[in-house]
């Protein structure tokens, strides 16, 4: 018995590593299927979307770069899918240098779906750098910001930004952030100074830091992580990358806590052997 | 005159930046509008310092042929061989750029971040022992906020999610909202110093 707590004890960590990569494997291979609700947050993203009057133009800042693609990416897909049901106009930017490919690819696969044209039902203006000074410009001037589109076709010329100027003609903003600058940026320098709504999807291990925002109203919706995808997905009515990772989602965590309980039934068993055996 | 005249162009920046933000003047918000422009080309330059820097430093390495000198060599002629093809054939859909971007580049970013799973559950299995109270706490909430937050939660108990939503809601956000107003703080006071030049470390000064 204490030999075996002893291994327990000081189990190599590649035994760990094999027992996660089965629980995120094997439930994507298997499915179990498992429901959920949605939470307040993730509705309230929906709902502050679907409450735009159909054919409004949306800002959708896409704040992040393949290290979170699998919880990011199947949030913006889903709501593309979301925004272009309604028929809304969206423009989208980026403030990472590694998002626009990825924008690129979910415009491609949604736009198709839907049937939406280049130009006319939306537009990518692609990356620019600076920060927070690149989102306090465009409330000056979108189209001095990010003169040409991400393929280099003059703003002017695309139908979809005639008569944008800055924040004032957009309805809202959706921002999809993997760290920064991201969400809060786009609550301190946009959201608070130019009184727009704003909604976010962001990492799950960044999710947090946001919930004070969200509290106070400045967020009018917060998804974190590929769970919050997940809900929203539901919401929208796709079964999408989000729902399909649950299940691996769910048995890692609950792996991961398998290996925190036996950790510390290992040590405080053996704590009390050897006390026992000291005397 | 070396000191004063960065002091006096951060002093006159930041002053005329706080004004801008507080009156809705259009002759301020021109102003800003050229000096934000300004700016965004100031930090595009830099990627191109950053270029020139990582060159800089990695040949350097690769002359003293130091035992990483096959990582550098493959390090530079990727950065020129994606920047050639980005240049030459564009970095549209369907591009040489695009090919390698979501065929090599996404994949092994995607793996990198990846791995912190493996290195969370083997960091939880050794650090969450619950050795104080403080540390059963920690634990505790983190247990309930992990399986609170998938599905499984909700198979478990009905309510799961919302408990666990009520933790992320209350307690988490009382720490939370006074770590951000405590860090707000911080930065109007390390502002303020910048602004009246008591803090000159941006200009290569203790």
């Amino acid at each position: 018995m204490r030999k075996f707590l002893e291994i327990i004890n000081t189990l190599d960590r590649r035994w760990i590593f094999v027992f996660i990569g089965l629980a995120v494997s094997l439930p994507l291979f298997f499915p179990i299927g498992i429901k959920f609700s949605v939470s307040h947050p993730v509705q309230g993203f929906y709902d502050t979307i679907e409450k735009i009057p159909d054919g409004s133009k949306i800002l959708m800042s896409c704040d992040f770069d393949p290290g979170s693609m699998p919880e990011l990416y199947p949030m913006t897909i889903t709501a593309l899918e979301q925004m272009f049901r309604k028929d809304l106009k969206v423009i989208i930017t980026c403030l990472w240098p590694a998002g626009p490919p990825l924008v690129e690819r979910a415009l491609a696969h949604v736009g198709a779906e839907y049937n939406k044209q280049k130009g006319i039902d939306y537009v990518h203006l692609g990356f620019k750098e600076g920060k927070e000074v690149v989102m306090v410009s465009m409330g000056a001037s979108i189209p001095n910001t990010f003169p040409t589109d991400y393929h280099g076709t003059p703003v002017s010329e695309i139908p979809i930004m005639q008569g944008v100027t800055n924040y004032r003609e957009v309805a809202m903003i959706v921002n999809i952030s993997a760290g920064y600058p991201g969400t809060k940026e786009w609550v301190q320098q946009v959201q608070s100074r130019y009184q727009i709504g704003l909604v976010a999807g962001c990492t799950a291990v960044s999710a947090p830091e946001f919930y004070p925002y969200y509290q106070t109203g400045q967020l009018k919706g917060l998804m974190g992580g590929m769970k919050g995808a997940a809900e929203y997905e539901k919401l929208v009515g796709v079964m999408g990358l989000g729902t399909r990772g649950m299940d691996a989602q769910s048995v890692s965590h609950l792996m991961v806590f398998a290996f925190i309980l036996i950790g510390n039934l290992a040590y405080f068993t053996l704590k009390f052997m050897k006390r026992k055996e000291s005397g | 005159m070396r000191k004063e005249i960065p002091l006096l162009i951060t002093f006159l920046a930041g002053a005329f930046f706080i004004a801008d933000y507080f009156i809705p003047h259009t002759g301020f918000s021109s102003w800003a509008e050229t000096l934000n422009g300004w700016t965004i080309i100031v930090i595009a330059f830099a990627y191109v310092l950053g270029v020139a820097n990582v060159a800089r430093v990695n040949l350097d390495y690769i002359q003293r042929k130091g035992k990483d000198t096959p990582y550098k060599i493959i390090l530079l002629v990727c950065l020129l061989f994606m920047m050639m093809v980005g240049i030459i054939w564009g970095i549209g859909e369907h591009t040489v750029f695009d090919w390698f971007f979501i065929n090599i580049y996404s994949p092994m970013q995607a793996m990198m971040f990846a791995l912190l799973a493996f290195y969370i559950a083997s960091a939880a299995f050794r650090a969450f022992r619950i050795r104080s109270v403080q540390a059963s706490l920690l634990a505790i909430t983190a247990v309930l906020v992990m399986i609170g937050r998938v599905p499984i939660g909700e198979a478990i108990w009905k309510d799961f999610s919302n408990f666990s939503e009520w933790i992320m809601n209350v307690p988490q956000l009382a720490g939370k909202r006074a770590i951000l107003i405590g860090a707000a703080l911080g930065a109007i006071s390390t502002g303020l110093k910048v602004l009246v030049g008591l803090e000159r470390t941006h200009l290569g000064q203790d």
